[in-house]
């Protein structure tokens, strides 16, 4: 009776894999970058948002391509004048020309944003990958030391750091910023690379290569790193777009660039003063950091949607 | 489940420690002169600072002085700002009008996210469920520093639908716009997170059972498909405070409203070092309940969860 | 219930005949069912048996009226009930069809059942949807019904979750839920795949006797060989979504006309062939998307030759001269040794 039940006749005991074979793809199987790369392709999204990185980095690397202008070169003669030839978004409270000023906030914006999720990127892999290889009690006080960063909401955090950090009257505030930021980014990074380091930890493969003796050096970079590491360049994308929003948040509340450095930051604070009498010099800047982050943000979304085609 | 809450509670006096700990140490230690510090711009005579070295135990070491922060945080006594007021009555202003705000964004937002959500979800692929996916990645990645503003010139000023300040007695009608300034920060991951979860519970296997027992298309849906898809929700809705208490200092800022964020923001560019480290320690306490009620929400609504 | 219209007291119970099934995906259209025929009589065990991936779940949720749809649509045929076609009627008498009717039970217990209800809860809605009783009364209601299929202390457990119950309690759960309102048909859906020996007989046998006492129809869906020769009246066999071969079930072990049906049984092990290789059938099943042109078997068949792969055999060969035994191959004779 039990040899009856326990093997199903129709279920080829012989060991013969029952494959489901509804709907399948008639293409050749490809790498899941590969599909990952052939799905993105097909995206509008997707290519809306590197059209817009583009144009953006280009704006941070070479402004003088989009203006001749000197952003610095205010006359309050020209307080509020309108449009006239480079000019073409007329002229702030201060008679600054808001287009090249809008150009040259590009590149704070991008420096800013990229050093510190670097540093961000650097930490949390370094933390992350500590705490999930060597588990324990380093994974104890890494995790709890997160808790720790998360019990503040970051960006009241990023206010006090930032405000302590640039104590020095006369700095522009990048220095700052971009080290505040780093240092209080890093966590979810951390948290993706430990929780990828746990889960390869505990696959057969990686298994049996420790026990080969495989020394963990080699492990983490053979083995581990190059199946989280889309995730996490994913990550950093979308923390690209986030930090670039907080230089932007800590200028305009007034603890982030200063003493003439130009940030868009500090335009939208501007411009809200006196949005009353004149809006344009608010809504500009405003759209620009609007749309760079979300470049970066989109940018980072439809390749995580590509990876992972359980979100779609 | 006792032995969990227990558990979670000393987890928090170790957080909350830890962050004010920190935050202490960002605000005050190290300073060139301490007694400056404390008292702002104006002169200090010698009585002031023998006074003020006492009150704040400047001639022990920073550990020390920190214990001694807490103790007074732990009973109540929040010191003095810079300004001169008491900071346990500017907390009484403050703390009102921002619980308010919050309160009248979560129910916007989270009225709004899951029912756009579940519709989005019903009719995925749909052209409504497009632009819904289109519009929330547009909120997710607007910063509020760019919807504060724009909100308050295009609704408050130039259209003029919501009142563009707010008033020190900050009424709901001032608070209209502001909470939907802040709602729009949680919308869309609220949202998103909806929707996926309706579309994954549609599939679930107890849902086409609910469907086998003869049971109308709308209870299937709403109480077979939505009490299991808000489980996700509801935990996000508290991750979403500490988001929603950050935009609150901007939006609050923008929109002139005396809360909690506008103290801070203030507190902070005038350097009022006590001011700010009253308010965060506070705000960290509330944060850090908040996570572990909703954690014991999570567990009430999902029975399969319990917590050891 | 009210009266179904247009209901015929003899007319055949379930009546399924020339029923196609396709879902409309992404990736092309898959044909889960081409053309499933069978009938079903009270008191009557119909197994219908076929390798997984054969139609068998989807030709069960079109009787009941619950396939996903988009992407799956019923696209040709009849599923007549008492001589009603269910497939005519609007969708709120459908519905009421659905647990009144004809009910079901589904594999996997545990996600069939909600998680976050109490299974007083899950059993107490149908008496309270369907018969409009008050919570109290459908919770008396659901506690007599647990009791009916034997779950110990059924008054404390009437409280608990899905996920608190084993699994051949659930099961029993999910049979309880679906005899709730006296249903004519009951379709189990590999019911016992799911569970351990021991346990799966007990259910087997709680079935059998539920629906003794109750005269029901039984259509019990396997791929399962050994669980259906002990408790099936008769059998159909499905393949690529067709019923291949359909007689009662002593005839088919004894003289199987269809040669897949004959290459199952050669797979079965027995105790008295232990020791011996087991024959197994070469291939896999073929793609829904893409159906071998003629007999969809002949890639597979020991038996088949040219015709085989360039007409289709007709739906239903008459075997013998005993009724109701058919198989769908061109050269049964030949499979039956005749
Ligand atoms: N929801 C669905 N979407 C797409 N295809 C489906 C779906 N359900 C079933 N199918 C297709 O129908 C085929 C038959 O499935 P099923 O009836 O579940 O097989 P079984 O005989 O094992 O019960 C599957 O191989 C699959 O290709
Ligand atoms: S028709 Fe031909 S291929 Fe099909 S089962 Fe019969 S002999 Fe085999
Ligand atoms: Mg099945």
């Amino acid at each position: 009776m039990s040899d009856l039940n326990t093997v199903t006749a129709a279920e080829a005991p012989g060991g013969q894999p029952n494959v489901p074979h509804g709907p399948v793809k008639k293409d050749k199987p490809r790498s899941l970058a590969g599909d990952a790369w052939a799905d993105l392709r097909k995206r509008k999204i997707f290519w809306i948002a590197v059209v817009l990185v583009a144009v953006v980095l280009v704006m941070a690397a070479w402004p003088t391509l989009f203006t001749s202008a000197d952003p610095g070169a205010c006359a309050l003669a020209n307080q509020y004048k309108g449009a006239t030839g480079g000019a073409l978004f007329g002229f702030d409270y201060q008679g600054c020309d808001i287009y090249a000023k809008v150009i040259y906030g590009a590149r704070n914006s991008i420096t800013v944003g990229v050093l510190a999720t670097l540093l961000a990127g650097v930490i949390g892999l370094i933390f992350g990958l500590s705490a999930g290889y060597f588990g324990g009690l380093v994974d104890a006080i890494l995790s709890r030391f997160i808790d720790i960063m998360l019990g503040v909401p970051f960006l009241l955090a990023g206010i006090v750091l930032s405000n302590r950090l640039s104590s020095d009257p006369k700095s522009n505030g990048i220095f700052a910023v971009t080290l505040t930021l780093g240092l209080l980014s890093w966590t979810t990074g951390a948290r993706v690379m430990r929780s990828a380091v746990i889960s390869a930890k505990n696959q057969d493969y990686v298994a049996a290569a420790r026990m080969l003796g495989s020394p963990p050096a080699r492990l983490i970079f053979r083995h581990i790193l190059p199946n989280s590491i889309a995730s996490f360049i994913v990550l950093l994308t979308l923390l690209l777009g986030i930090n670039i929003a907080s230089e932007a948040t800590l200028s305009f509340l007034g603890v982030g660039l200063k003493n003439g450095a130009i940030s868009w930051g500090i335009m939208i604070a501007d411009g809200t003063q006196f949005a009353r009498t004149e809006p344009w010099p608010l809504v500009w800047p405003a759209i620009f950091l609007g749309a760079t982050v979300l470049a970066f943000i989109m940018l980072g979304d439809a390749v995580r949607d590509a990876f992972d085609p359980k979100l779609r | 489940m006792f032995r969990y809450i227990v558990r979670r509670l000393l987890q928090m006096v170790l957080t909350f420690f830890g962050a004010t700990f920190l935050l202490y140490a960002l605000v005050f230690a190290n300073q060139k002169d301490p007694i400056q510090a404390l008292v702002g711009e104006r002169p200090v005579t010698e009585s002031q600072r023998i006074a003020l070295t006492q009150r704040y135990h400047l001639d022990e070491g920073f550990f020390m002085q920190y214990w001694y922060y807490m103790k007074g945080l732990l009973t109540g006594d929040f010191g003095t700002s810079l300004t001169g007021r008491k900071i346990v009555d500017m907390m009484a202003d403050a703390w009102p009008v921002t619980l308010r705000l919050a309160l009248i964004a979560i129910v916007i937002a989270a009225t709004f996210s899951v029912t756009v959500g579940v519709y989005s979800a019903l009719k995925r692929g749909g052209l409504f469920d497009n632009v819904s996916l289109v519009i929330t990645l547009v909120l997710l990645a607007m910063p509020i520093v760019v919807i504060a503003p724009l909100f308050q010139l295009i609704f408050g000023i130039q259209l003029g639908w919501f009142p563009p300040t707010a008033t020190r007695d900050a009424t709901v009608w001032q608070l209209l716009l502001p909470a939907i300034v802040l709602a729009c920060i949680v919308i869309a991951p609220e949202m998103r997170v909806t929707r996926t979860s309706v579309v994954e519970n549609l599939r679930a296997d107890y849902v086409r059972t609910a469907r086998a027992k003869g049971l109308t298309r709308m209870r299937v849906i709403w109480v077979h498909v939505l009490r299991n898809s808000l489980i996700p929700v509801v935990t996000l809705i508290g991750v979403d405070l500490g988001g929603l208490m950050a935009g609150a200092i901007v939006t609050e800022h923008v929109f002139n409203i005396p809360g909690v964020g506008f103290n801070l923001a203030r507190a902070i560019r005038t350097e009022d070092g006590p001011l700010v480290v009253g308010f965060v320690s506070i705000l960290v306490i509330l944060f850090l309940f908040i996570n572990l009620l909703v954690d014991l929400l999570y567990a009430a609504l999902d029975p399969r969860i319990r917590y050891e | 219930m009210d009266v179904l219209p247009g209901v015929d007291a003899r007319a055949p119970l379930l009546e399924v005949n020339d029923l196609h099934v396709e879902f409309r995906t992404g990736y092309g259209v898959a044909k889960a069912v081409n053309g499933a025929n069978f009938w079903l009589s009270p008191g009557e065990t119909l197994a219908i048996l076929g390798e997984s991936g054969c139609g068998k779940s989807v030709t069960a949720q079109a009787i009941m009226g619950i396939l996903d749809t988009p992407p799956g649509y019923v696209t040709q045929g009849q599923i007549r009930y008492r001589g009603v076609d269910l497939l005519k009627l609007p969708e709120d008498q459908r519905r009421k069809v659905r647990a009144n009717k004809i009910a079901m039970i589904f594999q996997d217990a545990l996600s069939a059942l909600n998680p976050v209800y109490t299974v007083g809860f899950q059993l107490g809605e149908l008496f309270r949807k369907h018969r409009g009783m008050s919570r109290a009364d459908a919770r008396k209601r659901a506690i007599d019904l647990l009791d009916q299929v034997k779950i110990p202390a059924a008054k404390v457990r009437v409280n608990d979750y899905p996920h608190q119950f084993s699994g051949g309690m659930r099961q029993r759960v999910m049979i309880a839920m679906a005899l709730a309102l006296d249903p004519e048909v009951l379709i189990a859906d590999e019911p016992t795949t799911a569970l351990d020996v021991t346990v799966q007989a007990q259910i087997m046998g709680l079935l059998a006797d539920l629906q003794r006492q109750r005269n029901m129809g039984l259509i019990l869906i396997t791929h399962d060989m050994g669980v259906v020769a002990d408790v099936a009246d008769r059998i159909s066999v499905m393949y690529a979504g067709k019923v291949v071969e359909e007689a009662p079930v002593y005839d088919i072990y004894a003289r199987p006309a269809h040669p897949y049906t004959r290459a199952l049984l050669e797979s079965i092990p027995r105790l008295d062939m232990k020791g011996q290789q087991l024959s197994v059938i070469r291939g896999l099943p073929p793609a829904l998307t893409d159906i071998p042109k003629g007999c969809a078997f002949n890639p597979r068949c020991a038996y088949a030759r040219d015709a085989c792969r360039q007409d289709p055999p007709p739906p239903a060969y008459q075997v013998s001269v005993q009724p109701h035994r058919t198989a769908r191959c061109h050269f049964f004779r030949e499979v039956l040794g005749e």
